[in-house]
């Protein structure tokens, strides 16, 4: 459960990130976040896991605050929060299984990792991760031979591996044509549904947020504007969240 | 579209534009002083071609001395010249294993205070600032002469060559690799380790090599203040006047030279 009270962000530059955030998304839901270029998408997402902090407010994850927490605790609190990138950001001089395991790094002492062992259950779990976005024979390939949506199922691997509760994904089709795009979103649904991992992802493509989502959050200058079901979501409603009438480049338009 | 027909193209536009004194007066004022610090220069030094003309003949009397090189020596200078390879590989071993905290701490991205990152650069600056043969004089009056204060002077110097290049290395690692491993919950260290080590991993070994080639060559004048290596019998030779003698010497420095440039530019190909 992912609670935010009354958050605020407000970057150093003076720009409103987040206006008075209120919201509750509860474990295993797959929650898509839509809203025009500079609505406070990213900026929502990454003060989840602090990768921004807020200047007000509170976010508390299963009754935790992550507002206060530092140091140890910080990363503890971020282990359990997979996290995938438009750029996939897959160290792309090292190969598959090493990018996968880097999300096992937080549970090991600094010492252990510095040196690069890993015990022989995190190999299986890394494996494990690989099989279930179906990329297992690329595991000791370099990343960068991989294709974008290649590379974006590693990403995904990784935050499994991770043991991740939750995922967060900006923009994680950004980067693919429509075919890749399908495919990584499959994986993301299926993982949600399969492991009840809860989902939160960017995305600007508005037929895909109705297609994939439980849940639609529209954010408008960094207020929420819309939550309700995906159902409820219409092209009117989409109008309303963007201020103006939805364009076609806004829709992937390709059908399942 | 740009519409030709419409822009007028007058004779002032067809001018060279840096000619008029008025408009250009900053770049003619800059010229100015380059032009004084020159001749400022040129007095100062002494630069003069009649004196290179004169000296002709003397360059050629050595010249001659050192025809043909005596190679009686050859099997004297082979000691000091494995020397002078010990001296190169030990010091840029030293200014590797400074470097990389120096390094770090001067990386903006991985730094952990500004204070640690304005230290590490302050050093680094010093380091480099100061020549290894400077180093060298200070290392022979501190542990005595000998190859010793030679590797502590291309340590160290190199050092500071070495630690800015990291730096730059590694504050060119993409942001978005570190944000991943920092997202998974991983410390300052294995981010190091996972995001930063893998992505300056061939820049680490390019620099460390052409450091090696410079610190050959270094090494070979070290001798000249009494810092080990075959500079010593360049010095001493040249001091006899036994010029034959300093040529072969100078031929034994470009083939050893040559040889680790060549076996550098191996090790290169080899990991790139
Ligand atoms: N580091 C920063 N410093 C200052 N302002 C920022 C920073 N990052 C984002 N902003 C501003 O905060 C607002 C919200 O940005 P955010 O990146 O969250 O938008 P977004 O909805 O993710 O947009 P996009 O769809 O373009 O990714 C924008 O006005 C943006 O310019
Ligand atoms: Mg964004």
């Amino acid at each position: 459960m992912i609670e935010f009270k009354h958050v605020s962000k407000v970057y150093a530059n003076g720009t409103v990130g987040l206006k008075n955030i209120n919201l509750a998304i509860g474990a295993g839901e797959f929650v898509v976040i839509v809203g025009l270029s500079g609505a406070g998408k990213s900026t929502l997402l990454r003060s989840i896991n602090r990768l921004h902090d807020i200047s007000e407010g509170e976010i508390l994850i299963n009754g935790k605050s992550i507002t206060a927490a530092s140091g140890q605790e910080l990363r503890h609190v971020r282990r359990d929060i997979g996290m995938i990138f438009q750029n996939f950001n897959l160290v792309k001089r090292s190969t598959v299984m090493r990018n996968v395991l880097s999300g096992r790094v937080g549970y090991h002492s600094t010492f252990r990792t510095l040196l690069g062992l890993f015990p022989k259950p995190d190999l299986e779990l890394a494996m494990q991760a690989l099989e279930r976005v179906n990329i297992k024979e690329k595991a000791y390939v370099r990343a960068d031979q991989l294709s974008g949506g290649q590379q974006q199922r590693v990403s995904i691997a990784r935050a499994l591996a991770q043991e991740a509760k939750i995922i967060l994904a900006d923009e994680p089709v950004a980067s693919l044509d429509p075919l890749t795009t399908r495919q990584v979103m499959d994986d993301l649904k299926r993982i949600n549904q399969e492991l009840g991992i809860t989902t939160i992802v960017n995305l600007h493509f508005i037929d895909l947020a109705r297609e994939y989502a439980s849940r639609i959050i529209g954010l408008r200058a960094g207020e929420v504007v819309f939550d309700g079901p995906a159902k409820a979501a219409t092209d009117q409603v989409f109008a309303e969240i963007y201020g103006r009438p939805i364009k076609k480049d806004e829709l992937l338009g390709v059908e399942a | 579209m740009l519409d030709v027909s419409q822009q007028r193209i007058t004779v002032d536009d067809l001018k060279p534009k840096w000619f008029d004194f008025r408009k250009n007066g900053k770049m003619w004022s800059s010229l100015l002083i380059l032009a004084v610090i020159y001749g400022w220069s040129i007095r100062e030094t002494g630069i003069s071609l009649p004196a290179l003309v004169e000296g002709i003949p003397h360059m050629q009397d050595f010249l001659m001395r050192t025809f043909p090189p005596d190679l009686s020596i050859l099997s004297k200078l082979m000691a000091p010249t494995i020397e002078t390879i010990q001296i190169a590989l030990l010091g840029t071993t030293l200014a590797v294993i400074l470097a990389i905290p120096l390094g770090i701490g001067a990386a903006r991205n991985m730094s952990p205070y500004p204070l640690v990152y304005r230290t590490c650069r302050m050093i680094l600056n010093f380091l480099r600032a100061t020549s290894e043969l400077i180093f060298a004089l200070i290392f022979v009056a501190a542990v005595g002469l000998g190859p010793f204060p030679g590797v502590l002077a291309l340590g160290i110097h190199s050092a500071g060559m070495l630690g800015k290049f990291y730096a730059e290395a590694i504050e060119n690692v993409s942001k978005g690799e570190i944000e991943a491993l920092e997202a998974a919950g991983s410390n300052k260290w294995q981010i190091l380790r996972y995001a930063v080590w893998p992505q300056v991993l061939p820049e680490f070994v390019t620099v460390n090599l052409y450091r090696w080639e410079h610190n050959l060559r270094a090494a070979t004048v070290l001798g000249l203040v009494g810092a080990g290596g075959i500079g010593f019998e360049l010095m001493t030779t040249m001091r006899l006047f036994k010029y034959d003698e300093t040529a072969t010497v100078l031929l034994v420095i470009l083939a050893t030279v040559t040889v680790i440039d060549f076996i550098s530019t191996r090790i290169r190909m080899r990991v790139l």
